[in-house]
């Protein structure tokens, strides 16, 4: 298992350091933040003493030494916009974004097993027809309209929710009903396909014929075999949404982290931008080892080989 | 030809009122002759026959809609500024209502479908051309080739376009230009795993040892007999992808970093409107809308194309639906 487990962390951190360090270079290609953050009648004096006051005025090698020593001593640097501590900042967004995708991911993947183990059970029935119709409209509608019609609806002509922010619990409502079409309607086609494979399968058959009630037959024989292909599709899913769902967080004013980095990005806040990548990259890459990990628990043909003694 | 030609344009109530399984050899040809057929299965398929259409008007709007409004689309007059749409009382230019400066959103939406178009389209082709056969040549070859592409693919998809768009649109002007070349970036590494791995499994099948055995090179055997094999597929994935990426254009527009004004795509009309949803609904939903029903267009194509370029199960589109169960015997009983 820990041979495993190392293999596969190798292989996920080559894709993490280039990411942060291609981000690093990236973001000074968008500009020197001297031009942002100083007054228009600046003097040249003025905007070259901005420039090395903040070490914009080094190599990019010797920046990018500079902060990758600060980042091993925990140090991430301060905000150019708000002078706080870059790490800090990064971190008390991270968990709105946080829950925002958990309570998305949990109520997809439940929604998606119980109508996608329905349809897998009554092909052409209600739920086949109206779990299509949802990954129909899961691939064609953009996220940041189906948002607009949810205020334009339920905040504006309704009245039953706020049109933004966090407070209260009907705040979440709108966020989470536009952030779910999409994994529930990828999840729930993957979890049909695999539980009609599944349910064909001559276990199944046995397990009917010993006698097991059907709820067994779905939930303990074909599910638990048909739940692997899910689990990529979700992980990969849940990855997306905590890369920030940006749109989403944009439209409705949810202060996470998908909003700090866009923020960041277009205020060339270097700091504050690379603590959030960095951040999320490395929740992405420990989620991904929890996912492999998840895999060898389900699946004993996926569980590598240990030599008994 | 000829008479399978009518009977495959024949509409279907006339199919129903003939005894099943009585003339076996109708639909013959739609699977046999090796000639595609594709257009005639599409007929018959409603719903793709519909998508089709719909791609169709989109993309004639684009090409000549631009032209017929003239200046319409700029053209401000404050007097009818705010208009509710639905209504011919102030003309048919103001039936889909009008903006804040009294700009008529029809014209404004036929002008923004080509924009949305023009960086759909080649964004979706450009990936296509360099992703397949960067893909195929990968495949083909296994080995570090492979291992490398697969890499940088891994790289590609990891990191944040969104980053990417805006460094783009700092560094170089922010023209249509330059977004479709983010958007073909970030999709080069769907068509080049797909590719690679289809032509990974047909590098090792007889057809292509055989080409091998003859002495063909290798970059023959992959244009001659690894490409046209892998090419449907492609192509289908090719149409999802072009809902994807004009979703994506609709969302950096959205955020302000993909088209900017005076041009206008469907995305950025969304955006500008969002800020009138109290007063002026329309402005948002209708561009909205737009996208919605190319891309569902888009999407049903895609589904039928996956069906209709597979030699295997092409035959499902040649039978009439209620008839599938009845006909599989007669179609058996052919040869």
């Amino acid at each position: 298992m820990l041979t495993y487990l190392r293999k596969r962390i190798i292989s996920s951190a080559l894709p993490l350091v280039v990411v942060v360090v291609g981000v690093f270079a990236l973001a000074r290609m968008t500009g020197n933040p001297a031009s942002l953050y100083l007054p228009l009648n600046a003097t040249q004096q003025m905007r070259d003493d901005f420039t090395a006051r903040n070490g914009l005025d080094q190599p990019l090698l010797v920046q990018m030494a500079d902060y990758f020593g600060g980042v091993l001593r925990l140090d991430f640097g301060q905000s150019l916009r708000t002078g706080q501590d870059a790490a800090a900042m990064a971190l008390r967004a991270f968990p709105a974004t946080l829950q925002l995708a958990a309570t998305t991911m949990v109520l997809a993947v439940v929604l998606a097993v119980i109508v996608g183990c329905w349809a897998a059970l009554k092909p052409n029935g209600v739920a086949d027809r109206i779990s299509s119709f949802i990954s129909m409209a899961a691939a064609s509608i953009p996220d940041f309209w189906l948002a607009i019609v949810g205020i334009w609806i339920f905040a504006i002509t309704l009245g039953w929710v706020p049109t933004s922010g966090v407070s209260g619990a009907s705040a979440w409502v709108l966020p989470i009903a536009t952030l779910l079409l999409r994994p529930f309607g990828v999840l729930v086609q993957i979890v049909r396909g695999s539980m009609v494979s599944a349910l064909s399968e001559p276990y199944i058959k046995l397990a009917r014929s010993r006698g097991a009630g059907e709820l067994r037959v779905v939930t303990h024989h074909a599910l638990r075999n048909a739940a692997a292909p899910a689990l990529t599709v979700a992980g990969d899913l849940t990855v997306g949404l905590v890369n920030g769902a940006v749109v989403v967080e944009t439209i409705f004013g949810w202060p996470g982290i998908g909003k700090l980095m866009i923020d960041s990005i277009l205020q060339r806040d270097f700091a504050v931008l690379q603590a959030a990548v960095l951040l999320t990259a490395v929740a992405i890459f420990a989620l991904n080892i929890l996912i492999d990990m998840g895999y060898a628990l389900l699946d004993a043909r996926v569980r590598p080989v240990t030599v008994k003694a | 030809m000829t008479s399978s030609l009518t009977d495959g344009a024949a509409p279907e109530g006339q199919e129903e009122r003939q005894p099943a399984g009585q003339p076996p050899t109708r639909n013959a040809p739609d699977f046999r002759d090796g000639q595609p057929g594709l257009f005639r299965l599409l007929l018959k398929d409603r719903f793709a026959a519909v998508a089709a259409f719909v791609l169709l008007l989109v993309g004639l709007t684009a090409l000549v809609g631009p032209a017929l409004m003239g200046d319409l689309a700029t053209k401000q007059n404050l007097l009818f500024a705010n208009k509710a749409p639905f209504t011919m009382a102030h003309g048919w230019e103001y039936f889909l209502g009008s903006d804040s400066l009294g700009r008529s959103m029809l014209a404004r939406l036929v002008v923004a479908s080509r924009t949305t178009l023009s960086v759909a389209l080649p964004a979706v082709a450009v990936a296509l051309l360099i992703g397949s056969l960067w893909g195929v040549w990968a495949g083909y070859h296994r080995g570090w080739r492979e291992n490398v592409s697969m890499r940088v693919a891994d790289v590609i998809m990891s990191f944040p376009s969104l980053l990417l768009a805006v460094v783009v649109l700092y560094v170089f002007s922010p023209s249509a230009a330059n977004i479709v070349l983010i958007l073909a970036l970030t999709r080069i590494p769907i068509y080049l795993r797909t590719a690679r791995a289809e032509s990974a499994e047909l590098q090792s099948r007889t057809f292509v040892d055989a080409a091998r055995t003859f002495g063909a090179k290798p970059n023959a055997i992959i244009f001659r007999h690894v490409i046209p094999v892998v090419l449907p597929t492609l192509l289908t994935l090719a149409t999802l992808e072009f809902c994807y990426v004009m979703l994506a254009e609709s969302s950096l527009s959205f955020l302000g970093i993909g088209i900017q004004p005076p041009d206008v795509s469907w995305g950025l009309m969304v955006s500008q409107g969002r800020q009138y949803l109290q007063t002026a609904w329309w402005l948002s939903i209708f561009p909205g809308v737009a996208i919605v029903v190319t891309t569902i267009a888009a999407n049903v194509l895609a589904a039928w194309l996956r069906i209709a370029t597979d030699p295997a199960q092409r035959w499902r589109l040649a039978l009439p639906r209620k008839r599938l169960i009845a006909r599989i015997p007669a179609k058996e009983a052919q040869p």
